[in-house]
């Protein structure tokens, strides 16, 4: 029997080309990423969400960990009942991505008996449990933060030798990168233990609201629910801080904005003791605060603001202004919990019956339980933690480079990272013989290839999905994770086939309606050029982008959704904001006049 | 000046009066009494009605004559009620209620025949039955009335309405008696307005409560309830104010007062059709007014609004309870589980 041929639907995997000139370039990728067999018949989408880059060789580590812990934690460890782990493929730099729902009522029956035993555990004990993952999440920081720097010495250092180590330096290069290595797969682990039984109670929220309220947004919703003292927004509250420092000390004159971060901080170091005690408070804030990198973690070069100070260096001579006019810099935390608590009564008093009432109450406070995890482990995994990981691979990526393999530090994230692995073990043997290291014959040409099949792909446009097009979607991770539904698709579909080319929908991410000019920001080197006024348009915004929000009138960005932390702040900063639009900064041009409908999520280019 | 049986102040009245003073008089005191803003007036009871009809019943009959159109054709009740109905408007007020109206005319308008401050006149009738109410001639409404005369008479066009063809009928056919059938009328300032419009405190389209939908255009109400322009409409969060649909329409004309008295329809400038008819901080002046009557009421309801062209106040004209939506709810959304963790399987448990 034929299926009956679908009216509409996504190009098959096996259809896509990879881009001429780039296929060594895809066959870095493994085996294990690459579509094949078996692959037309399921359907996939583009994690543009956190993946809007092609991805580089070495980067590609983040799915193959995140993909390996999500799986563990929904198949094996809760049995989530509906659905098992996620599979990944790449092409052309794209990670495309595939649910595997479970749909036999049977076996769904017998998983939901286990998801009791387990999942029902975790919320019971939230408390206890989340207080343990800290303390194990502090405990593998450290560790990452003990690994030795990776070093090869002409001679063995004559301590270890009388120590009688016995055994040699070269050894400990592979020993650090494997235990990086292991560090990150388990830190991925750590990352969902928690997460999908998290969104899963703030989703029950949801879509209780959803019924109750057709017309509620999904921004009043996520009012309700977020947290005030949640730790992304500690970063901007040290600056903040900094800022009445910089003032009270008498050192705020120092700070002015287009000079360079590290000529303020020599200029404060000749300023005697005023200078030196604020420069004792940045460093106070940097440990941990600053480990907050200006992308969402997943690729190597969205660093970090303790590696790169001109993010934060230059939003502080207009905090530095607001604090001389008078203005207080401290969140409102009490009228912020009061408007909090305002909402969740005037939408119970709406409720029709007293039932309604009694299990929106039960719904908000699971929700409100788990939710400090959601918000919170952001800033331990995907930035703090993954901070050092990159950052031990760029030590590895200089002593590469100092043996010839490549010409940068850098270019070693354009090795897998089985191939840095070779790489490595090539150096320690070389090293033991006396002998050249084969590698710098090996890679410098592979890095420039990789570099520029990177440059192809990202000028080259990918579907937003492939395969055929699922009756429903129904499993819990895709619909909480990324937002995807069956009217996603096929809105997909239709802006195939030629929408309104002026309107741009994302998600409703914080209310308002204002006009402005565009300003497209590509990278943190570009946030100088946002004037008061602007609508920056950008990929991601997250958590480091809080301080630019005070010049800015609206926000656009490609990635996000609702409970984003862009949206977050967006909200806080009372500035409307749509977030998700997958190609806000594609289809709009530098300068152009745009609307931003942050209530319904619709960017409107005017001109 | 006090309230009695001919005159209620709307301070005085609420909706437990509406025997005496109409549906539409006891929810505007109602309101008043609320701390919400209306047009000030009074009311004119249906004591005053039943003083006047019993002076027309001493001349000739009236309500005997009515009670006895049942089984009679179109055409013969048609030309009785004319007559009844002509009697109405023509009889002289008795001379206690005469004085009792003119005290409280002067009172609202601030003195004398020579004080043209415009009212609105509007029966206000005393029926629980929405359906009879709904017939025509039991809602006249008679706009920008500028004299005391002119106010009497339109009391009197109030009164006889009752007498309508149709309304009668309606009543033989429910064998409703007509003792006790009265008619109470407000008279109520009339208010020049700039922009005015309707507000429900739900959404028509989902019944959502969590939203206040407001239409609303230049000029006076009646160009949007009459449906004679496309107003613009907004949407708002009732509880976080949050402005969802904003659609601003071409308002081609709108209903303005005439010096002599009644409405005209004149076209809208150029450059307002397309302008919204309401500030941001207008549309939250209302919906702070929405939440604060639907919770005096504790129902849904559907608000007639305006907005002063000199001052910018925002007036209400009317507050109903809003039946469509209000007649299908009962079931909940969810129900309280015994363990709470289980709601978790609404999202994890699949939908099939």
């Amino acid at each position: 029997m034929t299926q009956p041929a679908r009216p509409r639907g996504f190009p098959l995997p096996s259809s896509l080309q990879v881009v001429p000139g780039t296929e060594r370039a895809q066959a870095a990728y493994p085996y294990t990423v690459q579509f094949g067999a078996g692959d037309d018949d399921r359907f996939w989408f583009y994690n543009s969400m956190h993946f809007p880059e092609p991805m580089s060789a070495f980067d590609m580590v983040t799915a193959e960990a995140a993909y390996c812990a999500l799986g563990a934690s929904n198949t094996r460890v809760h049995s989530l009942p509906t659905t098992l782990g996620i599979d990944h493929r790449i092409i052309n730099g794209r990670v495309y991505i595939g649910g595997n729902a479970v749909t036999d009522p049977a076996e769904i029956a017998r998983r939901t008996e286990e998801f009791q035993k387990r999942a029902f555990y975790y919320y019971e004990n939230w408390e206890r449990l989340y207080a343990q993952w800290r303390e194990k999440m502090m405990k593998l920081i450290q560790d990452a933060q003990a690994l030795p720097k990776p070093e090869l010495p002409e001679f063995e250092p004559l301590a270890n030798v009388h120590a009688g180590r016995g055994v040699a330096s070269n050894h400990y290069l592979l020993d650090t990168y494997q235990k990086t290595l292991e560090g990150y797969f388990r830190m991925w682990h750590h990352h969902f233990e928690f997460l999908l039984l998290g969104y899963g109670a703030y989703l029950t929220f949801f879509a209780f609201c959803k019924k109750a309220f057709p017309e509620i947004t999904d921004q009043t919703i996520a009012r309700m629910v977020a947290g005030m003292e949640a730790e992304i927004f500690r970063p901007d509250d040290e600056l903040r801080r900094l800022a009445r420092r910089a003032v009270e000390l008498g050192v705020d004159a120092k700070f002015q904005q287009q000079v360079p971060a590290n000529d303020i901080i020599k200029t404060l170091q000749q300023s005697g003791e005023p200078g030196r005690a604020w420069l004792e408070e940045l460093e106070i804030s940097r440990h941990p605060w600053f480990n907050i990198n200006v992308g969402d973690g997943f690729y190597h070069y969205h660093r970090a603001w303790n590696d790169d100070l001109s993010m934060p260096f230059a939003c502080l001579p207009e905090y530095i202004k607001r604090v001389k006019s008078g203005e207080s810099l401290e969140r409102p935390i009490e009228r912020l919990r009061a408007e909090r608590q305002e909402l969740i009564e005037g939408y119970r008093e709406l409720l029709n019956t007293e039932e309604d009432r009694a299990a929106y109450d039960q719904m908000i406070t699971l929700a409100h339980r788990v939710f400090p995890y959601v918000e919170g482990h952001k800033f331990y995994c995907e930035h703090w933690y993954t901070n050092l990981f990159f950052n031990k691979i760029r030590e590895f990526g200089a002593l590469l480079a100092a043996h010839g393999f490549f010409p940068n530090a850098e270019d070693a994230f354009q090795l897998s990272h089985y191939e840095l692995e070779l790489a490595i073990v090539d150096l320690m043997t070389s090293w033991s013989n006396g002998s050249p290291p084969r590698g710098p014959a090996q890679w410098p040409n592979i890095v420039a290839e990789r570099r520029a099949a990177l440059a192809l792909w990202a000028k080259h446009e990918t579907p937003p999905a492939l395969g055929p097009v699922p009756d429903v979607i129904d499993d819990p991770a895709i619909v909480m994770l990324w937002g995807i539904t069956r009217e996603n698709l096929d809105a997909w579909l239709s802006a195939d086939a030629g929408g309104n080319s002026n309107e741009i929908k994302g998600f409703a991410a914080s209310s308002g309606v204002v006009e402005g000019p565009a300003r497209i920001v590509k990278s943190v080197e570009e946030i100088s050029r946002l004037k008061q006024g602007d609508i920056l348009v950008c990929q991601i915004t997250n958590p480091t982008w809080a301080p630019i929000f005070q010049t800015i009138v609206a926000a656009v960005s490609d990635i996000g959704g609702s409970m984003s932390h862009a949206a977050i702040v967006a909200r806080e900063y009372g500035l409307p904001a749509v977030v998700g639009t997958g190609n806000a900064t594609s289809r709009i041009k530098d300068g152009q006049r745009i609307r931003v409908d942050g209530g319904r999520g619709i960017v409107t280019i005017l001109q | 000046m006090s309230s009695t049986e001919v005159i209620g102040w709307f301070a005085d009245i609420g909706l437990q009066d509406r025997p005496h003073v109409g549906g539409k008089g006891g929810s505007l005191g109602e309101l008043q009494r609320a701390g919400i803003a209306v047009p000030p007036g009074f009311v004119v009871k249906t004591g005053a009605f039943e003083r006047f009809l019993q002076a027309l019943e001493r001349k000739a009959p009236v309500r005997s004559v009515v009670e006895s159109l049942k089984d009679v054709d179109l055409a013969e009740a048609t030309a009785r009620c004319a007559q009844v109905r002509a009697r109405v408007e023509a009889e002289e007020l008795p001379p206690d209620v005469l004085d009792e109206i003119s005290a409280a005319h002067a009172a609202l308008c601030g003195g004398g025949e020579g004080a043209h401050i415009p009212v609105a006149v509007r029966s206000s009738a005393t029926t629980e039955d929405a359906a009879d109410a709904s017939f025509a001639g039991l809602q006249d409404t008679y706009l920008w009335v500028t004299s005391l005369s002119q106010t009497l008479q339109k009391v009197r066009s109030c009164w006889a309405s009752l007498y309508s063809v149709e309304s009668v009928t309606y009543r033989r056919k429910r064998n409703l008696p007509e003792e006790g059938v009265a008619m109470a009328v407000v008279v109520q300032k009339m208010v020049d307005a700039r922009t005015a419009g309707v507000m429900f405190t739900r959404s028509p389209l989902t019944g959502d409560r969590s939203v206040v939908t407001i239409e609303g255009s230049w000029g006076l109400g009646s160009a949007v309830v009459g449906g004679e322009v496309t107003p613009d409409r907004w949407v708002l969060g009732k509880i976080t104010g949050d402005i969802s649909v904003r659609e601003i329409s071409e308002k081609l004309i709108q209903h303005v007062p005439l010096p002599t008295g009644g409405t005209e329809d004149v076209a809208v400038a150029d450059d307002l059709r397309r302008t919204p008819c309401m500030s941001d901080a207008e549309l939250q002046g209302l919906r702070a007014i929405a939440r604060k009557v639907e919770r005096h009421y504790g129902h849904p309801q559907d608000i007639e609004w305006a907005v002063e062209r000199q001052t910018n106040e925002i007036l209400l004209l009317q507050s109903r309870p809003e039946t469509v939506w209000s007649a299908k709810e009962a079931t909940p959304v969810a129900r309280p589980a015994a363990d709470p963790l289980s709601h978790v399987m609404s999202i994890f448990g699949g939908k099939r």
